[in-house]
């Protein structure tokens, strides 16, 4: 039995075949000797690219997204780039085969883009590679893709996203790669699929690690091969016991969330995108408690259109069919990449210009994103949020605009429905004026994850503070509890849409405090029914 | 031949998609085009060298157009800039 560790992605228990994907490195074959011959090799293969590519460009379209696709787009114009046809031509001319022409002539290309000082090209480099390589494949026997006889596991030094794209997703059980951040293409998918994951793995990609028995331990962050028969029957035992825990759950699938003494709470749902819809039905969460827009404005060169975020919002709106959403506007920073909205670097982004403070000052960026969710709204139940509030008169200029957009709807004849507007409280001076605030909007959702960071003064990113940091501080439940007070003495509702949330050490107590509302992971969803439907609060 | 001047006034700059729609609209003359950033000039028609300028916001594009339809070739080229950077 051989064993490693990863960074797990993903929890859960993953149990079968390895299947080792590696990018076609075989050795190329050299030259024919003629190099007319060679070249129209090379046309050839550019014609067959540019067919895959483009029906590449159309699946990631449908299945993933147009940002997704955006990517292969690039790939198309790089694959007609003159400087590229005119470097693999000269590689020809001087007897360099198709292949090793268009596999040299890439890496010099990706080359230079990785030494540019601009993190936004560094990255088109591995564009350029995908390209090449995809030229190479097809020059070798026409072998890109990888196929999977059986359900198993794949590991990876690491997945390009066109790699993702053409992959048998129906036969993954887990992915462990090499490299790869919790970010990186592989793991997004590994969430969106719900499959354990590793990044980062500590394992040698060799031939014969293909075909071996293999099991991923997503909740450890552990790999282990050709396990011994004590190993696998745990691993087994673990799967089975977390199947079987979900299994238990589906008994309150569809059932009101009461406890005991008949206090009612709503479990909604936090999403990052409208293809998420389809995890708050799996999950019977009973709406969306946080939709996050910052999806709409990452990955992207330009500042979306008011109608793409229309169509994102109508899509949510749509796919609930007739749950509830509450959208929370932008809540961005300089913490993010998003270079066109040309940020100016901060010292401390978490204390920047950041959310509410760039819509307050950018009525460019607010304004689109206004008329997109209250257009949105013609199609079901929307509740508007807005982030790291701090003080009254941030809330009344808020309405006021809303006001205005209302205004500008009406008159253009454009269709809204009733709209519910709340505020985040994530920062201790919004917790100190719940009071104040609370006459002022609708609703409340705390924030707990910066309400935290915030009034602990702890950045939950550097680990050498994990000894100070106690996610169940006094202070902040302190906070909690006058926060939930506040807003029923003003007759408003309240919820918790952070981490803690799903915290189940802490639900009775959310109960007692009278939260009418928790918005977690769809997947967490029928635990925490559980939990309150046991409950004698 | 022919030269204009274009300040990026788009806040990504001239990033992978601008890049490709100003090689596409460059693409549709038959005279030769360059575009040049801080003294380096590059071939416009051809995207891989025009993403290498990596030229931001407030940065001045200066392209020249030298062949037999440069005049209109650089009207509609100023249109374009004007629309889309």
């Amino acid at each position: 039995m051989r064993e490693g560790t990863g960074r797990p992605v993903f929890s859960g228990v993953a149990i079968g075949r390895a299947y080792v994907y590696r990018h076609q490195q075989a050795e190329l074959p050299g030259s024919c000797g003629d190099a007319a011959a060679e070249q129209k090799k090379f046309d050839e293969a550019r014609e067959t690219a540019r067919a895959q590519l483009t029906e590449l460009f159309e699946k990631t379209k449908r299945e993933i997204g147009e940002e997704q696709a955006m990517i292969l787009d690039v790939q198309m114009m790089m694959l007609d780039d003159l400087d590229y046809l005119e470097g693999v031509q000269d590689m020809i001319a001087g007897g360099a085969s198709a292949a090793q022409a268009a596999h040299e002539t890439g890496d010099a290309f990706s080359a230079a883009f990785a030494a540019m000082d601009d993190a936004y090209m560094q990255a088109r480099s591995v564009d350029v590679k995908d390209m090449a390589t995809r030229l190479v494949n097809i020059l070798c026997g026409g072998k890109t893709g990888f196929s999977m006889e059986e359900p198993g596991i794949l590991v990876a030094e690491d997945l390009t996203p066109s790699e993702t794209v053409q992959l048998p997703k129906d036969k993954i059980l887990a992915f462990v790669t090499r490299q790869g951040s919790s970010n990186s293409h592989t793991a997004i998918l590994a969430r969106i699929m719900n499959i354990p994951s590793l990044v980062q793995a500590q394992i040698t990609l060799d031939d014969e690690l293909d075909g071996k028995l293999m099991i991923v331990d997503g909740f450890e962050g552990h790999y282990y091969i050709e396990p011994d028969e004590a190993t696998q029957a745990a691993m087994e035992k673990k799967r089975d016991e977390a199947q079987a825990y979900r299994q238990q759950l589906e008994a309150y699938r569809g059932k009101p969330t009461v406890s005991k003494s008949g206090r009612k709470l709503k479990l909604f749902a936090n999403i990052g995108n409208p293809d998420d819809v389809k995890y708050v039905l799996e999950g019977d969460a009973e709406g969306v408690g946080l939709l996050r827009s910052e999806f709409l404005y990452l990955g992207r060169d330009t500042f979306p259109t008011e109608e793409e975020l229309f169509e994102a919002y109508r899509k949510v709106v749509e796919g609930l069919q007739g749950r509830p959403v509450v959208i929370r506007t932008l809540d961005i920073g300089a913490d993010k990449q998003v270079d066109y909205f040309g940020l100016e670097h901060e010292e401390n982004p978490a204390l920047g210009y950041r959310g509410i403070r760039i819509c307050l000052t950018r009525e460019d960026i607010f304004r689109p994103q206004l008329r997109a969710i209250y257009r949105a709204s013609a199609f079901g139940p929307v509740c508007i949020m807005f982030p790291m509030i701090i003080s009254v008169d941030e809330v009344r200029r808020i309405k006021a605009f809303c006001e205005t957009i209302k205004a500008e709807l009406t008159a253009e004849g454009i269709a809204f429905g009733e709209v519910e507007l709340g505020i985040m409280i994530e920062t201790p001076a919004a917790a100190v004026l719940s009071r104040e605030l609370a006459k002022e909007v609708q609703f409340f959702s705390v924030g707990t994850n910066d309400l935290t960071q915030y009034t602990l003064a702890i950045d939950r990113q550097n680990a050498k503070l994990d000894e100070f940091y106690d996610p169940h501080h006094p202070a902040v439940l302190a906070l909690l509890r006058m926060i939930a007070e506040n807003a029923h003495a003003e007759g408003i509702w309240c919820g918790i849409c952070g981490e803690l949330g799903a915290d189940l050490s802490l639900t009775e107590t959310f109960l007692e405090m009278g939260y009418d509302e928790l918005s977690v992971s769809p997947g967490r969803v029928l635990e925490l029914r559980k939990k309150v439907c046991e409950s004698e609060v | 031949m022919k030269e204009i001047k274009h300040v990026i006034a788009d806040p990504l700059g001239l990033h992978a998609r601008p890049a490709g729609l100003l090689v596409k609209e460059a693409a549709k003359n038959a005279c030769n085009v360059t575009v040049a950033v801080n003294g380096t000039a590059v071939d416009a028609k051809r995207i891989m060298g025009v993403m290498k300028l990596a030229a931001k916001q407030g940065m001045e594009l200066t392209l020249t157009f030298d062949g037999a339809d440069e005049e209109a070739a650089a009207a509609s080229m100023a249109e374009f800039l004007k629309a889309n950077l």
